[in-house]
C-alpha cells in the first residue's frame, strides 16, 4: 500500500530513525539516598530504557545523612547520555546527578585484587613486575600471592595481561571510583 | 501547638486511616483480603472515609484514576497482598503513562514471612517499581504515616503518578507514632516549578517574530490545574495563534472556538497535522512529542523551532530537539509568558500580514472538511452515534470516559470538548477496560454531573464485572456501547497494512447486551436504526439510573484521517467523503 521508509517494517506501527551519532563513554557521579531498592530502580531504569552500564560502583558514602554515592560508567551517543542524566535526576530517591566526563578529565581510580599461583622464575617475575606497578602483596604463601593493585582501569587491564602467563588463577576488581578535579565539591542537594 | 511532646499513639491500622484522612481523602477504592483486614476492620468502624467496593482491582485503580482526572484530587485504592496487588499493575502502568496522580495501599504478608513464598506472597514492591512513580514496603510502624503523607506529596509534585505503600500485616497490628502531614518534609524530591526567565524570553523572541505559529498542547495542562488552562486560553487569544492538542489535552482550550483546529497525530484532523508540518514556530506544552503524534520523527514538522514547556526533564529532547526547553510547571511558565506577552506589547511586533496568510492556508485545508463521512439511513455510521450524543448532551456538561479502539478516537474527533477533566481515556498505555471503572470513578468525584462511558464490544467485557459496582455503589453511569461485532482498529490495521486478512478479530459470540445489563440490574437498551437513535439518546439520559445502551453500528468503517506506518504529517489517509482538492478549492 504505502511505500515505507526506508529500515521500517511495511506494517510497523512505530516509526524507527537509525541512531546517527557516535556513542561515548561517560562517567556519572549519582547522590542519592541509601533507601531500600534505590539500586534496583538505577540499574531498573537503564535495562528498562535499553541503557549500557559498562561499569557501577556503590557505597555508603556519608552514613549519618544515610547518603550513598554510585559511580556509573555508560556508553551511548550524546542524546542518549543526557536522557540517562535526565531520567536519573527524576528519580525520587536521587539527589543529583552529574556527568563527571562533561565537567572535565576526572580522576578515576579502580582497585584490583590478583592471585597468581607459581613457583621459581616465574614467581619471582610475578613479584618484580608487581613492584615496578607499585602493588602491594596482601597474602603470601610458598605458591601463591595476592596482589593488591590500585589505579586507572588501563593499568589493571594491563597488569592483569601480564599476570596471565605468570600463574594468573583469580581476579576481582572493584570498578572506578571517579572525583572532579580542582577545589569545587559535588553538590550534595 | 502547644504540647508537642505528647506523640500521639496508635496501631498501624489507625495511621492508615488517619493519614488519609488528614490528607483530605472523602474515597477508597478497593477490594478486601487476608492481608488487609486490620485496615478494612478500622474502616468499618468509622464513617468519614467512603469505601467502594469494586469486583476486581484493576478495577479499583482505573476508578481512581477516573476519580483524579476529573477532580483534580489524588486517587486512592487499597487491595490486598499477591493477586491483589499483581491484579492493580495494568491499572499503574495506565496510571504513569498518563501521569494520574494515584497512591495504591497494599497488604503484605507479615514481615516475618517475607520471602518465604507465604500464602498470597508476592514481591510487590519489585514488581509495580517500574510500574509506578515510586514505591515504598514500609518495615515499621512508627513509618506508616511518614511514608504515607510522602506517597501522596510525590504523586501529586512534579508530574504526577501512582504510589504504592506495601504494608505487612503485622505492622498494621503494631502500636506507633502518628506524624501529621505538616511535620513531613521530602529530603530528595523537589521538582523545578518555576520556568528560567531567560527561556522563557527566548520563547517570546521566538513567538513575536513567527509567521507560522501553533500551539501544540498535552495532559500537562490539565493536570497543572486551572490557572494553566486560564493562561493557556489567554495566551492563544492574545496571539490570535492556531491550537492543537493531543488525546490527553482535549477541553483545555475549547472545540468550539474559531483557532482550534482539533486534535492532531494518527487519527488527529488534517488541518490540524498540516499546521503542524508546516509551522514554523512550535509552542509545545505539557506535552511529549509521542510516536502517535510525532508520526515519523525525521520528517516531523521540518524548518520549525519548537519550544517545550514541560514539568518533566526527560520529557524534554527525549524525542525531538527543543530549540528553546522550559523546565516548570506550565501554569506558571504561561502565566508568566502572558504577563510578558502584554508588558512587552508584542501583541504589535507580531506580522499580521504572516499571520493572516497562515489562517487563509489553515482555512483551504479545513475547507476539505477531513472529518465528512458517508451518511446513512439504513444503518448507524460510529461517527453519526457520537455526533448525535454531543448535540443531545453536550449542554448538561457530561464527562465522558472511553475505552481504547475506534471508539475512542471517534469520540476526539466527533465529540467537541469545551472544558477541561471532562475527557478521561486511556491515551499512553491504551487499556482497553478502562473506560467503565473510570466513568465509575468520574461519577463517585462528581456525583451532580452525567457520566457516558463510550465503548466498543471488545473494551467494555475487558471490565464488564464493574456494572455490579454500579448498582452496588449507586453510581448511575451511562454506557453508549459502538458495536461493529470487531476489534474494530485492529480489524481497520488488518484491512489496510495486513493484506485484508481479518485474524483473531472477528468477535463471535457475542453475548446478549440487553440481558446481561439486566441481569446486572442496569437498564438495557438496543438500537439499530438512525432514526430510532435520537429518541433513545434522550431516553437514556433522561432515566434516573445506570443504562447500558447497545448501538449496533455498521461493521466496517474506518476511522480516518490516519497517519500510516514510517509516514510524516503531510501524509494522511483521508476518507471517502473528504473534499478533494480541487472540490475545497485548493
Amino acid at each position: 500500500m504505502n511505500k515505507p521508509a526506508t529500515g521500517i517494517p511495511p506494517a510497523s506501527a512505530y516509526f524507527i530513525t537509525p541512531e546517527k551519532e557516535r556513542e561515548e563513554l561517560h562517567t556519572l557521579a549519582v547522590v542519592v539516598d541509601n533507601e531500600p531498592g534505590v539500586l534496583a530502580r538505577i540499574i531498573g531504569l537503564f535495562s528498562a530504557r535499553g541503557y549500557n552500564i559498562e561499569q557501577l560502583t556503590v557505597s555508603e558514602t556519608e552514613h549519618e545523612r544515610g547518603i550513598s554515592r554510585i559511580t556509573i560508567v555508560c556508553r551511548g551517543t550524546p542524546h542518549t547520555l543526557n536522557q540517562i542524566r535526565a531520567q536519573l535526576s527524576r528519580l525520587v530517591p536521587v539527589h543529583s546527578v552529574a556527568d563527571l566526563t562533561l565537567m572535565g578529565d576526572p580522576i578515576e581510580r579502580e582497585l584490583a585484587l590478583v592471585k597468581v599461583v607459581g613457583e621459581g622464575e616465574k614467581r619471582v617475575e610475578a613479584l618484580r613486575l608487581a613492584d615496578a606497578f607499585r602493588a602491594r602483596v596482601v597474602d603470601a604463601h610458598t605458591g601463591s600471592f595476592v596482589f593488591e593493585i590500585t589505579g586507572k582501569s588501563r593499568k589493571v587491564d594491563q597488569f592483569i595481561e601480564l599476570m596471565k602467563p605468570l600463574g594468573l588463577i583469580e581476579v576481582v576488581r572493584t570498578g572506578i571510583a571517579a572525583i572532579s578535579r580542582g577545589p569545587k565539591p559535588l553538590r550534595a542537594d | 501547638m502547644t504540647d508537642k511532646a505528647q506523640p500521639e499513639m496508635m496501631t498501624g491500622a489507625e495511621i492508615v486511616l488517619r493519614a488519609l484522612k488528614d490528607q483530605g481523602v472523602k474515597d477508597i477504592f478497593g477490594y478486601p483480603g487476608g492481608a488487609v483486614l486490620p485496615i478494612y476492620d478500622e474502616l468499618f468502624q468509622q464513617d468519614e472515609l467512603n469505601h467502594i467496593l469494586v469486583r476486581h482491582e484493576q478495577g479499583a485503580v482505573h476508578a481512581a484514576e477516573g476519580y483524579a482526572r476529573s477532580s483534580g484530587k489524588v486517587g486512592v485504592v487499597m487491595v490486598t497482598s499477591g493477586p491483589g496487588a499483581t491484579n492493580t499493575v495494568t491499572g499503574l502502568t495506565d496510571a504513569l503513562m498518563d501521569s494520574i496522580p494515584v497512591v495504591v495501599i497494599t497488604g503484605q504478608v507479615p514481615t516475618t514471612l517475607i520471602g518465604t513464598d507465604a500464602f498470597q506472597e508476592c514481591d510487590t514492591v519489585g514488581i509495580t517499581r517500574p510500574a509506578t512513580k515510586h514505591n515504598y514496603l514500609v518495615k515499621d510502624v512508627n513509618d506508616i504515616a511518614r511514608t504515607i503523607h510522602e506517597a501522596f506529596y510525590v504523586a501529586t509534585h512534579g508530574r504526577p503518578g501512582p504510589v504504592v505503600v506495601d504494608i505487612p500485616k503485622d505492622i498494621q497490628f503494631q502500636t506507633g507514632v502518628y506524624v501529621p502531614p505538616e511535620e513531613v518534609k521530602h529530603r530528595t524530591y523537589h521538582p523545578q516549578v518555576k520556568g528560567d526567565p531567560a527561556a522563557i524570553e527566548q520563547a517570546l523572541e521566538l513567538m513575536a517574530n513567527a509567521k507560522r505559529p501553533i500551539f501544540y498542547t498535552g495532559g500537562g495542562v490539565i493536570n497543572s490545574g486551572m490557572a494553566a488552562v486560564e493562561a493557556l486560553r489567554d495566551l492563544v487569544k492574545a496571539t490570535g495563534f492556531p491550537i492543537t492538542s493531543t488525546l490527553m489535552g482535549l477541553g483545555a482550550f475549547p472545540a468550539s472556538n474559531e483557532q482550534w483546529l482539533g486534535m492532531l497525530g494518527m487519527h488527529g484532523t488534517y488541518e490540524a497535522n498540516l499546521a503542524m508540518h508546516g509551522c514554523d514556530v512550535m509552542i509545545a506544552v505539557g506535552a511529549r512529542f509521542d510516536d502517535r503524534i510525532t508520526g515519523k520523527v525525521d520528517a516531523f514538522a521540518p524548518g520549525s523551532k519548537k519550544i517545550h514547556i514541560d514539568i518533566d526533564p526527560a520529557s524534554i529532547n527525549k524525542v525531538v530537539h527543543a530549540d528553546v526547553g522550559i523546565l516548570g510547571d506550565c501554569g506558571h511558565v504561561l502565566q508568566e509568558m502572558l504577563r510578558l506577552w502584554h508588558e512587552k506589547n508584542l501583541s504589535e511586533k507580531v506580522d499580521r500580514e504572516a499571520l493572516a496568510r497562515w489562517w487563509n492556508q489553515i482555512d483551504v485545508w479545513r475547507a476539505r472538511d477531513c472529518l465528512a463521512y458517508q451518511k446513512r439511513k439504513d444503518a448507524i455510521m460510529p461517527q453519526y452515534a457520537i455526533e448525535r450524543l454531543w448535540a443531545l448532551t453536550h449542554e448538561m456538561d457530561p464527562i465522558i470516559t472511553t475505552d481504547v479502539g475506534q471508539h475512542q478516537m471517534w469520540t476526539a474527533q466527533y465529540y467537541r470538548f469545551d472544558a477541561p477533566r471532562r475527557l478521561m481515556t486511556s491515551g499512553g498505555l491504551g487499556t482497553m477496560g478502562y473506560g467503565l471503572p473510570a466513568a465509575l470513578g468520574a461519577k463517585a468525584a462528581n456525583r451532580d454531573k452525567p457520566v457516558i462511558c463510550i465503548s466498543g464490544d471488545g473494551s467494555i467485557q475487558m471490565n464488564i464485572q464493574e456494572l455490579a459496582t454500579a448498582i452496588h455503589h449507586d453510581l448511575p453511569v451511562k454506557v453508549f456501547l459502538l458495536n461493529n461485532n470487531y476489534l474494530g482498529m485492529v480489524r481497520q490495521w488488518q484491512e489496510l497494512l495486513h493484506g485484508n486478512r481479518f485474524s483473531e478479530s472477528y468477535v463471535e459470540a457475542q453475548p446478549d447486551f440487553l440481558a446481561l445489563a439486566e441481569a446486572y440490574h442496569w437498564k438495557g437498551m438496543h438500537v439499530t436504526r438512525p432514526d430510532e437513535l435520537d429518541d433513545a439518546i434522550r431516553e437514556m439520559m433522561a432515566h434516573d439510573g445506570p443504562v447500558f445502551m447497545n448501538v449496533q453500528v455498521v461493521n466496517l468503517a474506518n476511522c480516518f484521517p490516519m497517519i500510516p506506518a514510517g509516514q510524516p504529517h503531510n501524509e494522511m489517509l483521508l476518507g471517502e467523503e473528504v473534499k478533494s482538492a480541487e472540490e475545497a478549492g485548493v
